[in-house]
């Protein structure tokens, strides 16, 4: 008797481990921390209005997400990831040698990137100038490049407040950070004669910026405590903690849903996820969620998305993306670049 | 040599003083443990109770042919943007599954919106004056109550607070935690029982018993490294599922139990095995007709101390994927799913203001299973320990 149980439990567990490698209803994702509370909530809606199961979503990053997305076709990869930038083109690349080569591209809206402070603070107004002479390694002092030597706000302009430096932020794993460095650093840095042309994208790295975790509540409880401190992180948690933090206006634009979508304001990104259409016959439901996430009740302007923090695309933009995804436009190198 | 009594009378004194320093020190040590201990976790039920409870809110529901295709019009406008989502999507489904609803309409109590929760419990909302007006009123009516929260020990996780549970991940951490058991319990078992009653004692069992203890000490997250490059990439394992997380934890566990188990057998006196080696047993009938039932209550003991660890470990299982989004309760070993103190950790980074008291709630529940698995180590210690 004994033994006969024994033998039906080993059998049950070889079962269990092969009936998996079958077709799959479950649609697996995986990338961008930004995007995942997106991705969460149509996926949830996903598995509540449909008969298929909820989709397990993954929050690795952007370039995990893409690193696993484009290790391979078949079981055990992922389906679609989710990125808070666009595909690199080495990442395509990589794809297509893995045999990834059919992809389809859906931008899905915007995401603003705060420059924050406890609002116990008067208001505030910076250039991305004054944020990358705050921030960067080396900056020009007499057309020599010469270690940061700013310790306060007023040394870089006596406009600005009489208070310390520091910058609580994302580490460099984080898709805000690349997105911060390309669209403040670089930007910037690229009209500095004292770089001869070329973008400068190092951090200092003597205390000022406080590398605070991809938990981006973690850097909104610093904030609250170090009243003198800024904060880098995702408009969404702005919003949702609109009674203790201010955003500081960059370039004379404050962090308004509006001035995001409009492109006003300088420092938003696009968000993006990818699908990989070789997947579409072992995973059923892939598409059907796609189509979900691209649906006006989702990333329309009274979509459900915009009630947590989604900011959407302008209406040609959107019809645009949603037309990408119906008819699984084929992604090319030449979109990326 | 011989000393003054004032020179002793001095020296004892010092040495007197020396050890009331002594004692104070160790004293202030375990005070400021204990107010840590207390701090956290009065914190923790501070911000944590309130998870136990969830606003409810009486409104008219009414079930038509409008509400079966547009579940919002099910209630009153001023209602609307006051009850959960999560409840009026369910609206369609109730109706197929009860055709007798058709055409009534009815006062009942439904779930309330976050927002409306957060007003309630008194911590910052976003809602508008109007909808805090419009909640002031039904309070006064008594049709605004915060009542007990079954649903967070009923469902899974959801992007909505109101409707987020920890009961997916609580399953998922008895899936996880039966594969551990059923692969580390036996094998951890028996090596013990080999090293300690079969093997010669020489270089080989000597590296083997350092390379256990170092094992021991390996920081967790290495096994899950290790867990994604055996079972995922070679064996093929399914990703984020209890398989392949119980077997993970399962390696990280695996030295823990030889370690208890080793101790065990030690403690069980060499004159009982020579008993019954003198009425003739052979060395596998002593082992286990006499050492290994004697010894059980350690093992036990020690199995249930790193059943206990490997509930509370997050790191490995980051790298295998089970710190992911998961609403549905998982119901086989090979369907994804996660455990509670991952959940923990994806509810620490939600932009809602509701979900730190999910946090902190779970936490809750974390940690009373976990005092419980302890209380339950220390009880059975106690009733089976024997002295020698």
């Amino acid at each position: 008797m004994n033994r006969i149980l024994k033998t039906t439990a080993v059998a049950a567990a070889v079962m269990g481990v092969i009936g998996v490698a079958q077709a799959r209803e479950q649609v697996r994702i995986v990338g961008s921390s930004t995007v995942y509370p997106f991705a969460s909530y149509v996926a949830e809606e996903f598995g509540a209005t449909t008969q298929y199961p909820t989709p397990v979503i993954e929050s690795t990053g952007s370039g995990g997400g893409l690193r696993l997305f484009c290790n391979g076709v078949g079981e055990g990869t992922p389906d679609i990831t989710n990125a808070s930038r666009r595909m690199k083109t080495s990442e395509f690349e990589r794809c297509q040698e893995n045999g990834v080569t059919d992809i389809t591209e859906a931008k899905i809206g915007y995401d603003g990137i705060a420059f924050a402070q406890s609002n116990s603070n008067e208001q505030i107004n910076l250039t991305r100038e004054q944020i990358f002479k705050a921030l960067a390694a080396k900056v020009p002092q007499d057309g020599q490049l010469v270690d940061n030597p700013y310790k306060n706000w007023s040394d870089i302009d006596s406009s600005l407040p009489d208070r310390k430096i520091t910058v609580y932020g994302p580490p460099t794993t984080s898709g805000t950070r690349d997105a911060f460095e390309e669209l403040v650093m670089e930007a910037a840095s690229e009209d500095m004669e004292a770089y001869g042309g070329e973008a400068y994208t190092d951090i200092r790295s003597d205390g000022a910026y406080i590398d605070a975790g991809e938990n981006d509540n973690l850097i909104v409880q610093r904030l609250t405590e170090n009243t003198d401190a800024f904060g880098i992180f995702g408009y969404s948690f702005l919003e949702e903690n609109a009674d203790s933090l201010s955003g500081a206006s960059v370039d004379g634009v404050a962090p308004e849903p509006e001035a995001i979508s409009s492109g006003d304001y300088p420092v938003s990104r696009s968000m993006f996820f990818y699908i990989k259409n070789q997947h579409a016959e072992e995973v059923p439901p892939m598409h059907e969620y796609a189509n979900l996430f691209m649906s006006e009740q989702m990333i329309g302007p009274m979509g459900y998305l915009k009630g947590i923090g989604l900011i959407p695309l302008p209406e040609e933009d959107r019809a645009e993306a949603r037309q990408e995804v119906e008819s699984h436009a084929k992604l090319e190198l030449s979109d990326l670049k | 040599m011989s000393q003054s009594f004032d020179e002793i009378t001095a020296q004892l004194k010092r040495r007197h003083r020396k050890s009331a320093r002594l004692k104070w020190m160790s004293m202030g040590a375990l005070i400021l443990a204990a107010t840590f201990l207390v701090v956290f976790i009065g914190d923790m039920l501070v911000k944590g109770l309130p998870a136990f409870q969830q606003a409810q809110i009486q409104v008219e529901v009414s079930y038509t042919e409008q509400s079966m295709q547009i579940p919002p019009a099910a209630v009153s406008d001023e209602a609307r943007s006051l009850v959960s989502r999560g409840y009026l999507r369910l609206i369609p489904g109730r109706m197929r599954d009860n055709p007798e609803l058709m055409g009534t309409t009815r006062m009942e109590w439904v779930l309330a919106d976050s927002e409306v929760d957060q007003y309630l419990k008194g911590h910052y909302t976003r809602l508008s004056e109007s909808h805090k007006r419009a909640v002031d009123r039904l309070k006064e009516a008594g049709r605004a109550e915060l009542k007990f929260n079954t649903r967070f020990f009923t469902s899974g996780d959801s992007k909505m607070p109101e409707l987020a549970g920890i009961a997916s991940a609580a399953v998922g951490t008895v899936l996880t935690l039966i594969v551990t058991m059923a692969v580390c319990f036996p094998i951890g078992v028996m090596t013990a029982v080999y090293l300690e009653e079969f093997a010669p004692d020489n270089r080989l069992t000597q590296i083997i018993e350092i390379n256990i203890n170092n094992l021991a000490a390996v920081p967790s997250i290495l096994f899950g490294l290790l867990g994604l490059a055996i079972y995922i990439n070679f064996f093929g394992v399914p990703r984020s599922t209890p398989l392949v997380g119980g077997l993970t934890l399962a390696l990280m566990t695996l030295p823990v139990i030889i370690i208890a188990t080793r101790t065990a057998l030690r403690s069980v006196p060499d004159t009982i095995r020579q008993a019954a080696f003198g009425v003739g047993c052979s060395r596998w009938q002593v082992v286990r007709d006499h050492v290994l039932p004697l010894s059980l209550p350690g093992i036990m003991t020690g199995s249930i101390i790193g059943l206990a660890q490997a509930m509370g470990e997050t790191a490995p299982l980051i790298i295998i994927g089970m710190v992911a989004f998961i609403p549905d309760v998982s119901t086989s070993f090979s369907n994804a799913a996660t455990v509670m103190p991952a959940q923990i950790f994806t509810w620490a980074g939600e932009p809602e203001r509701a979900f730190t008291e999910k946090t902190a709630g779970g936490i809750l529940v974390l940690l009373a299973v976990l005092i419980s698995l302890n209380a339950c180590a220390v009880w059975m210690r106690k009733k089976f320990e024997r002295r020698w």
